[in-house]
C-alpha cells in the first residue's frame, strides 16, 4: 500500500513536467488520480475494519433485542483465546501443513512447466487455473467421493494395509489437509511459475560451467532467483487456508473444526458477535505477525 | 511500525536516545491510536437493538390492485411449479394472484442474518411471506417483526389446524404464524449395514456405531435428545439438565463416536455408507426410502421431536391480504394432501388423510405423513428460549460442535 501511494504521483508527473510547470497542479492531478483508490478502501477496508474492532470491543451482555454498546471490554479477546485456543492452533497447524505440501507439489509442477514444458506450456497453465471455473464448493464435495469409506482411495489403501480395515479418510485430519492443499495448489502454482519462468537459463548453464553439479546449482541458482514466488505462494496459500472453514466442514469432524467455522458459529448461531469479532481480530493479528516474521526471515521486504 | 521505519532509513547513523524524527513518529502514532480509539466510540459503529414495535411498522396493503405474492421458502418444499396441475399453479388461477416463490431459506440463522439489518430497523424486506421452524418464528414475533394475520381471511386454518399443533405458547391462536409443514426428529440407520437402533442412547454409546454417525446441526433438535438421555424435559429444562445434556455431548464427540453435525446432507452421507446411523428428519428419510428401502426410520425409545416450519408475513409487506388468501387456500384438505404426497413431511391440515385416499392409497396409513394418536403421544417439544439462554446454549453447543 505505501509503495503504490508513494509511487503513483510520481509517474504521474513525470508525464506533466514537459507541458505544465505549474508545480501546484502536478500535486493536485496526483492527489486526483489517488482518489478513487483512497474512497475505495475508505469504504471497503478502513471503514470495515474500525467496525470490526469496534465490534470486538463491545460489551458482551449486549443481545440482538437491546442493541450492543462499546465499552473497550478487552476481556473479549482473553476470553476468546481461553476458550478457542484449540481450533486456532489447529487452524495454523493444517494451513502450515497444507501450505508445506502445496510448496513442494507446487515447485515441481511449476519448475515443470516453465522449463520443460515446451510447447504444452500454455495448456498446462490453462490446467492450472480450469478447477476455478468450477464452484469450490462442489470442488470440495467432490472430494468427499473420493475419500469416501467405500471409495476406491480407501480401498487401495486397506488392500496395502496402510489402512486398518475399519479405518477411514474421511472425517480425519488427512482429508481436511488434503481438502485445504488441493484448494489451495493454484495459488501456489502460478506466482512460483512466474518467478521461474523468469529465470535467465544461462546463468544455470554458467553454474554447470564453474562445476556445479545439478543439485549444487540448483539450491545455489535456481531456488534463490524463484523466492520472490516463493514468498509470494507461501502467503497467499497460507493466509486464506487459515481462514478456511468449507475444508474443515465438510470432510472433516468435530474434532477437526477450525477457528473459521468457530467464528462463523458464533456470527450466525450463537449471535455472539463480540466474541467472534474478537476471535476474527486475533485470527488477522496472529497471521499477520507469522507473515511479517517470514517475510523478514526470508529477506525478501522488497517484494511487499 | 517504528523498527520498520528505521530499517528503511538505512543512512542515518544510529542514533541513541529520542531523535526529532523518532519523537514526531512516535507523537505520530501515538496520535493516530488515540484517534482511532476514540472512533471507536461513534454511534456509527454502536449496534442499536433490533426490537420494533410491531404495530408502527406496519406496510400498506396493496393487494387489491397489484395481484402479486412473493414467498421465502426452503428447498423441495413444494410439489413442482411448473407443472399446470401443481397446487401453484391452480392457485394463480384461480384467484388470479402472481406468485414470486424462492427458495432461499437454507438455514434458520442464516435467513435471520440475512433479515436482520431491514427487520430491525423498520424497512421492507420485499417479501411477503417467508417459512421458519417454532423457534425462529417465535423469535421474530417477540422481536415485533411480523404482522398480525387477519383470522377472519384465514377460516381455513383455523378450523384444520391438527391438535398437536394448536395452542403454542408463543402464539396460541394464529394471529402471527400459520404451520406449512411439520416433521418429527427421530433416528434413521441403514439396515444392510447395521442392527437395528432403538434408541438416542444406543446412538450415542454403540460400539459398532463408533464414528459412524451422525448428529443435526439444528441445537434443538440434538439438545432435545441428549437432555432427555440425560434424564431432564426438553420442553422444560434448567441449566443443570443443560449441563448434563452438553457433558454428554462434549464426551461423545471426544471419543469419535460422532462423525459429523450436519444439515439435510446427512442423508447423501447415509446412503453412500459414510455413516451407519444418525438423527433424521422424517420427510427425508421418505424420500430416501424410495431410493434405498434398507434406510429405516424408528421412533427412539426417548420420543420424537415434534416442530413446524411456519408462514410468516414481515413488517412493511405489501402483499399481506394475498398471502391470507395463500394460508388459507393450503389449507384446504384437498389442496394439503396434494401437497404432503409430494412432500412427504407431516400434514398439518385435518381432514387430509381422507382426501389422501384419492390421490396415493399407499401414504395414507404413512404415520411420517399423517401421524396417529399412538405416535404423537410420544412427540416432545423443546421449551421456548429467551434471548440470555439463546447465547448461552448455542455458544456451548456451537463450542461442541465447531458449527
Amino acid at each position: 500500500m505505501a509503495s503504490t501511494a508513494g509511487t503513483a504521483p510520481v509517474a504521474v508527473t513525470d508525464i506533466k513536467e514537459t507541458k505544465d510547470a505549474s508545480g501546484r497542479r502536478r500535486g493536485r492531478v496526483g492527489y486526483l488520480l489517488l482518489l478513487p483508490a483512497v474512497i475505495w478502501l475508505g469504504l471497503f477496508f478502513v471503514v470495515p475494519f474500525y467496525s470490526l474492532v469496534a465490534t470486538s470491543l463491545f460489551d458482551p451482555s449486549g443481545s440482538d433485542s437491546r442493541g450492543y454498546e462499546m465499552t473497550y471490554h478487552v476481556a473479549n479477546y482473553w476470553n476468546a483465546i481461553q476458550d478457542y485456543k484449540g481450533p486456532l492452533l489447529r487452524s495454523l497447524l493444517y494451513a502450515g501443513i497444507a501450505t508445506g505440501i502445496c510448496l513442494v507439489l507446487g515447485y515441481v509442477l511449476a519448475y515443470a512447466i516453465a522449463f520443460k514444458a515446451g510447447r504444452w506450456k500454455n495448456l498446462m497453465l490453462v490446467l492450472v487455473i480450469a478447477p476455478f471455473f468450477t464452484s469450490f464448493l462442489v470442488r470440495t464435495l467432490s472430494w468427499k467421493l473420493i475419500l469416501a469409506d467405500d471409495g476406491f482411495v480407501v480401498d487401495a489403501l486397506q488392500t496395502l494395509h496402510l489402512l486398518g480395515d475399519d479405518g477411514r479418510l474421511l472425517a480425519t485430519p488427512v482429508a481436511v489437509v488434503a481438502g485445504l492443499t488441493y484448494n489451495f495448489l493454484p495459488f501456489m502454482v502460478l506466482p512460483l511459475f512466474a518467478s521461474i519462468d523468469k529465470i535467465d537459463h544461462r546463468l544455470i548453464e554458467a553454474s554447470g560451467d564453474l562445476y556445479a553439479n545439478p543439485i549444487v546449482g540448483f539450491f545455489r541458482v535456481t531456488w534463490p532467483l524463484s523466492l520472490p514466488g516463493v514468498v509470494s505462494g507461501t502467503l497467499l496459500t497460507f493466509i486464506p487456508s487459515a481462514g478456511d472453514y468449507i475444508n474443515a466442514q465438510l470432510l472433516g469432524s468435530p474434532n477437526q473444526r477450525m477457528v473459521g467455522s468457530v467464528i462463523q458459529s458464533l456470527f450466525t448461531d450463537a449471535n455472539n458477535y463480540p466474541a467472534a469479532a474478537a476471535l476474527s481480530m486475533i485470527l488477522m493479528l496472529l497471521v499477520l505477525v507469522m507473515v511479517l516474521l517470514f517475510v523478514r526471515r526470508a529477506g525478501t521486504e522488497e517484494l511487499l | 511500525m517504528m523498527t520498520g521505519e528505521r530499517d528503511t532509513m538505512v543512512p542515518v547513523p544510529p542514533a541513541r536516545g529520542t531523535t526529532r524524527r523518532g519523537l514526531l513518529a512516535g507523537g505520530g502514532a501515538v496520535a493516530f491510536l488515540g484517534l482511532s480509539a476514540a472512533a471507536l466510540k461513534l454511534p456509527f459503529f454502536e449496534v442499536e437493538g433490533a426490537r420494533v414495535e410491531a404495530a408502527s411498522c406496519v406496510g400498506k396493503d396493496i393487494s387489491e390492485t397489484d395481484k402479486r405474492l412473493i414467498i421465502s421458502n426452503w428447498p423441495a418444499y413444494i410439489d413442482p411449479r411448473r407443472k399446470k396441475t401443481s397446487t401453484a399453479s391452480v392457485f394463480t388461477a384461480t384467484y388470479g394472484i402472481e406468485v414470486d416463490y424462492t427458495d432461499d431459506v437454507n438455514d434458520n440463522s442464516e435467513f435471520y442474518a440475512k433479515v436482520k439489518n431491514q427487520l430491525g430497523a423498520c424497512e421492507p424486506v420485499q417479501r411477503d411471506m417467508m417459512v421458519l421452524t417454532d423457534w425462529m418464528a417465535a423469535r421474530m414475533i417477540d422481536l415485533g417483526w411480523i404482522q398480525k394475520l387477519d383470522t377472519a381471511r384465514i377460516p381455513n386454518v383455523v378450523d384444520n389446524v391438527i391438535d398437536p399443533l394448536r395452542d403454542l405458547a408463543w402464539d396460541p391462536d394464529f394471529e402471527y404464524h400459520v404451520p406449512w409443514q411439520s416433521g418429527l426428529t427421530g433416528i434413521a440407520y441403514n439396515a444392510d449395514a447395521v442392527g437395528e437402533v432403538r434408541s438416542f442412547e444406543e446412538l450415542l454409546t454403540r460400539s459398532d456405531l463408533k464414528g459412524r454417525i451422525s448428529l443435526l446441526t439444528e441445537m434443538r433438535d440434538t439438545m432435545g435428545f441428549l437432555i432427555k438421555v440425560t434424564g431432564g424435559d426438553p420442553s422444560d429444562f434448567d441449566d443443570d439438565d443443560w449441563g448434563n445434556g452438553i457433558d454428554l455431548l462434549r464426551q461423545v464427540v471426544a471419543d469419535g463416536q460422532v462423525r459429523a453435525f450436519t444439515g439435510n446432507e446427512y442423508i447423501q452421507d447415509l446412503a453412500a455408507g459414510n455413516i451407519d446411523a444418525c438423527e433424521a428428519w422424517s420427510g427425508d428419510v421418505i424420500q430416501a426410502q424410495y431410493d434405498n428401502p434398507a434406510i429405516k426410520f424408528v421412533t427412539p425409545e426417548e420420543g420424537l421431536m415434534l416442530w413446524s416450519d411456519n408462514m410468516l408475513v414481515p413488517n412493511l409487506a405489501e402483499h399481506q391480504a394475498n398471502a391470507e388468501t395463500w394460508m388459507n387456500y393450503y389449507y384446504q384438505p384437498d389442496v394439503a394432501a396434494k401437497l404432503a404426497a409430494w412432500v412427504n413431511y407431516i400434514c398439518p391440515v385435518k381432514g387430509a388423510q381422507e382426501e389422501m385416499e384419492k390421490l396415493d392409497p399407499s401414504l395414507v396409513d404413512n404415520p411420517l405423513i399423517f401421524p396417529d394418536d399412538e405416535t404423537l403421544s410420544q412427540t416432545m417439544s423443546f421449551m421456548a428460549l429467551d434471548e440470555a439462554q439463546i447465547t448461552q446454549y448455542e455458544g456451548d453447543f456451537a463450542d461442541v460442535t465447531g458449527g
